[in-house]
């Protein structure tokens, strides 16, 4: 089946630690990376820890005499409702990760793994539900999973029983699972994508196949990306206010933090105490990963002809695998089609399809979204931009160099994962608002590049974990190979690192782009003028009347397809990529 | 050399072109810009915005939407370079805060021919801070086909929400979320008296399908047929109604009606546009624009009402609406915080071992209907009292030391206050979580029995 000649002079892995340390000496021996890492941290200090530490040191102040303390913190732990909450958000955020690797890894494998038709569609309909428009998409939820909802009216009618879906914690996992699985499926797709085809082959030759083949060789190797989603799952899900809101579940510590910070005229040092021990345990779990990956090698040196090898499904395997897939995609995509339904609906209210359908809505809102699309297009995109430069940059300094406290500048940038958005906005109200931008003399927090900066700062952390998981499938051999033939440092990365790391960039760049495209608590502290205003808070001075309901879920339809033709595209480009490096991996196979 | 001079010359251009631009608003009587910072949904800001641009061409009025806890938190933070006009939102209470922390201005009312009252509250801030420009009363709305469907009747008072028919459909926003839902649970402690009052709130809560982190997500949840039946301000109620929702509302007798407040935020860029657009809302023209079936609020000034359809509330004529109780300010203010926190400590966060404590009492109590067992009775009224023992009384609630922990922030330094809103919350807790388990272990005992 294969030529072997072919494949026989690839090395399948170089013995790491002692590469690692001659890199480090080149870096050592130049500055660049140190100026970009402290531009970095600075960058960082400015736009997060500074504001963050303006709003939460009262977490370290005793509420009666001012004086620094402890005794928040031991409040906290003598109360026994933020135990529970506590307990409450791990067990949430753990079976989070499992239901989502359910729901993502048939997806991941079925489409990289064999010749499918609509390969890209499925990816791009996997983003989708990274896409939940502010409170229009709890309302779809609510009318087709709720307990009224018509899933459950049909039940009722038919079998006489009322499944609680949305009810308490399960609830809870349930939609968050929905929500975040497209973090393991696109990081996972990523990495599969990057798995050298000669170690199957290796593999397939020494006589494994089947599933001995995918959980020995093709998981393990794809494993940075399964622990950059999956981290960032359980990050997201254990710091995640939506949700549990949406659901109205308040023993969880993200809510429970929100609900004291964001009450009327009450300075309750407690919601801040949580805020700082969200960071506090996001970066301990951060920091589990890392042991949990460490003193491993993933990665591979040949990146020529990319991804596995994709085979043809016999038939019966065909109808099988597009059953799995169809049925996942129907789960996953009901939110979206409950919103659909309201976009198009008049009157939706305890039955099961709305009263009648109509194009009213959107006519509503046509002639005032053109302003939020550009804005939205404008700040979300130049956000992921932003993330997916820095993200490179940081995963390079971290993984590449031995610039002493490296990791901290993955930490911090993580850490913002926890920050809630509110914090955010309030502190950047307060660190900026006394800042006059030149030139257009007006305050750079009324400014709208805050917000673009707001929105960077609050998904770093997905590009971030993308770009790692990337460059750890990137053998140092070959940034050596570049350097011993002349290169420059800089030249090495942004000629072989980059390219070689551009899937996992891409899937940066998609999630962070999607989820800033409906970000709303950061933004709706910073818009300060209704023309900088994007998509999300357009949706939300919608959905403040009963009226309203209809022209949000428009709106919210609005942001969907956006960012979903732009999955698609950027899907499209990375597609294209491939196929052209295939195309000159064969000619220079051929000669 | 020259091309310096140039330069020169085209600052001193600039500078002259400014001191112009500003002396503009001399010869103009408004300035050309207004920013409103608001709560209030777009088909209410935008039918005032379109109506007072048409009055005054040349000024823009610039709505800047943001929750209520949003906008004061955006306002206090923007005070040193401050850039907004006018506050305008529902809850007397923000203005509270944005007041005592002297972030409005006075303003002097032209208008004339507003009653003092609405209801029985003031209309206007006697201190001339802030302005009512609607009414707004609370009562209960409820979805037809929901109540069709489960076979409930349709409500009237607070106290039949308690019944054991509507447990589990029954949704309401927590007060520390929302300034009006804080009045509302207030009026009835007033109303009711502390221990009574808090009684009946919990027995209406043992009922709650859910508390809502906004208040707005009751007439949704109403709306969608999430639940049943809903706590809301009346707007909510009949503005859905307007849009077509299949919903009811109505007040029941013991109520209050709050104005809905503008005020001019201190410093405001555009002081002279900020007042005419006050005078606006208080004139015929724009109290007549309240009407609107989407808007639906209750003008203050008594003559638009014979413009209003028919079945509109008018609580000028009508005594019933709002007029129970004699609403007391202060002592509403003193223990704000103090209220909200208990609510959320008793009801909010405990609300599913208060549900599980209401449901055994209900079902104890539906086995014992008919029969006679005294002591089967003597447990189930140990258990109510125990569902509705609150941690402290009425006279601690109103004990300025005691509520000092709840307080905003210390003003001075030498402000001394004796333990932490934590340590207190934490206390409250573990009395309330025990008795609620405990409400329910005799509940259970009390049905064996029977």
């Amino acid at each position: 089946m294969f030529l072997a000649g072919r494949f026989a002079p690839r090395q399948a892995r170089l013995p790491s630690t002692p590469n690692r340390e001659k890199l480090n000496y080149f870096t050592r021996t130049s500055p660049g990376p140190a100026v970009v890492a402290i531009l970095l941290g600075l960058f960082l200090l400015v736009f997060l820890v500074i504001p963050v530490a303006k709003v939460v040191y009262v977490a370290f102040q005793d509420p009666n005499t001012g004086a620094l303390t402890w005794v928040n913190f031991i409040d906290f732990f003598n109360t026994s409702l933020f135990r529970e909450s506590f307990f409450n958000s791990l067990y949430v955020a753990l079976m989070s990760v499992v239901v989502g690797s359910v729901i993502a890894m048939p997806l991941a494998y079925f489409t990289t793994r064999f010749n499918f038709n609509g390969a890209v569609l499925i990816q791009t309909l996997g983003v989708i539900p990274l896409i939940m428009p502010p409170f229009v998409g709890a309302v779809a939820m609510q009318l087709l999973f709720g307990a009224n909802g018509s899933i459950n009216l049909l039940l009722d009618e038919w079998f006489g029983i009322n499944i609680p879906f949305m009810e308490g914690l399960n609830g809870v996992i349930l939609v968050e699972s929905i929500h975040y699985f497209p973090f393991i499926l696109i990081n996972l797709s990523a990495a599969l994508n990057n798995i050298d085809r000669s170690m199957e082959e290796s593999a397939q030759n020494l006589g494994a196949n089947g599933f001995r083949l995918f959980r020995r060789i093709v998981f393990p190797l794809a494993m940075p990306g399964y622990v950059a989603g999956a981290s960032l799952v359980f990050l997201k899900v254990f710091d995640d206010l939506g949700t549990p809101l949406l659901l109205n579940v308040n023993n969880m510590l993200a809510p429970q933090a929100y609900l004291r910070i964001s009450s009327i005229g009450i300075s309750d040092p407690m919601g801040y105490v949580i805020s700082v021990i969200l960071v506090l345990f996001s970066l301990f779990a951060l920091w589990t990963s890392f042991l949990a990956m460490r003193g491993k090698e993933y990665a591979t040196v040949q990146k020529g002809g990319g991804g596995l090898m994709k085979r043809d499904l016999r038939l019966w395997e065909k109808t099988g695998a597009y059953a799995v897939v169809i049925f996942i995609l129907l789960i996953v995509l009901s939110p979206h089609i409950g919103l659909t339904l309201l976009s198009f609906g008049t009157i939706w209210s305890y039955s099961v399809l709305p009263d009648g359908f109509t194009l009213a809505n959107y006519q509503e809102v046509i002639g005032t979204t053109s302003e939020y699309i550009t804005n939205t297009l404008l700040y979300a995109g130049l956000a992921a931009l932003i993330d997916v430069v820095f993200g490179t940059a940081i995963a390079y300094l971290v993984w590449r160099t031995g610039l002493v406290g490296r990791k901290w500048l993955d930490y911090l940038a993580t850490g913002a994962l926890a920050i809630p958005g509110v914090v955010l906005g309030i502190g950047y109200l307060r660190t900026f608002y006394d800042i006059e931008v030149p030139i257009i003399q007006q305050p750079l927090a009324s400014w709208w590049v805050i917000i673009v900066v707001a929105l960077a700062v609050r998904r770093l952390p997905y590009a971030l974990r993308a770009c790692v998981a990337a460059l750890q499938q990137v053998a140092v051999a070959l940034e050596e190979a570049a350097e011993n033939l002349g290169a420059t440092k800089y030249r090495t990365v942004r000629r072989v690192v980059v390219p070689l790391m551009s899937g996992g960039i891409i899937a940066g760049f998609v999630t962070s782009f999607a989820t800033a495209a409906v970000e709303l608590s950061a933004t709706i502290m910073l818009v300060s003028a209704e023309s900088d205003a994007p998509l999300s808070y357009g949706i939300y001075v919608f959905m403040q009347s009963a009226a309203g309901l209809g022209p949000g879920a428009a709106l919210g339809m609005i942001a969907v397809i956006i960012v979903g033709v732009a999955t698609y595209f950027s899907h499209r480009v990375i597609e294209r990529g491939k196929r052209e490096q295939a195309l000159d991996a064969a000619l220079a196979g051929g000669v | 050399m020259s091309k310096t001079r140039s330069i020169f010359r085209g600052a001193g251009i600039l500078i002259l072109a400014a001191g112009l631009l500003a002396a503009a608003p001399l010869v103009q009587a408004l300035e050309d810009k207004l920013v409103v910072v608001t709560s209030f949904p777009k088909d209410l800001t935008g039918a005032f915005k379109a109506a007072f641009e048409k009055n005054h061409p040349g000024v823009k009025v610039e709505m800047l939407k943001k929750k209520t806890t949003a906008g004061v938190k955006y306002l206090q933070e923007t005070a040193s370079n401050n850039t907004s006009d006018m506050f305008w939102a529902s809850a007397p209470d923000a203005f509270e805060v944005l007041k005592s922390d002297g972030l409005l201005q006075k303003y002097q009312l032209k208008a004339t021919g507003i009653p003092d009252m609405i209801g029985a509250y003031p209309i206007n801030d006697p201190d001339g801070y802030y302005k009512g420009f609607a009414g707004a009363g609370y009562g209960i709305m409820w979805n037809e086909r929901y109540i069709k469907a489960k076979k409930l009747p349709a409500p009237k008072e607070w106290l039949d929400l308690a019944k054991p028919v509507y447990h589990g459909h029954v949704g309401m926003s927590a007060p520390s979320r929302s300034g009006t839902t804080h009045l509302t649970v207030e009026t009835l402690l007033q109303g009711e008296g502390w221990d009574q009052g808090w009684a009946m709130w919990k027995e209406i809560a043992g009922n709650f399908n859910t508390v809502t982190e906004r208040s707005f997500g009751v007439p949704d949840g109403v709306n969608s047929g999430q639940f049943g039946l809903g706590v809301v301000i009346d707007f909510f109620g009949l503005s859905s109604q307007a849009s077509g929702f299949p919903v009811q509302f109505v007040y029941p007798t013991v109520t209050t009606l709050v104005p809905a407040n503008i005020g001019v935020v201190a410093k405001a860029p555009h002081p002279e546009a900020a007042g005419a657009f006050i005078e606006f809302l208080m004139s015929q023209q724009g109290q007549e624009l309240l009407l609107d079936p989407k808007i639906r609020r209750l003008p203050v000034r008594p003559d638009i009402y014979s413009k209003a359809p028919a079945g509109f509330p008018n609580p000028f004529t009508d005594k019933s609406i709002g007029a129970a109780v004699k609403f007391d300010v202060i002592k509403s203010k003193n223990r704000y915080n103090l209220v909200n926190s208990l609510f959320d400590v008793m009801i909010t966060y405990r609300l599913d071992d208060l549900r599980a404590a209401t449901k055994a009492i209900q079902d104890a109590e539906a086995a014992l209907s008919g029969k006679s067992n005294d002591e089967a009775q003597k447990l189930i009224n140990e258990a109510r009292a125990l569902v509705s023992a609150v941690p402290i009384d009425e006279a601690t609630s109103l004990n300025k030391e005691y509520a000092g922990v709840f307080k905003k922030k210390r003003k001075k330094a030498t402000d001394k206050v004796t333990g932490r809103q934590a340590e207190v919350e934490a206390e409250w807790d573990n009395m309330v979580k025990a008795n609620y388990s405990k409400a329910k272990a005799l509940a259970e005992k009390a049905k064996s029995m029977l």
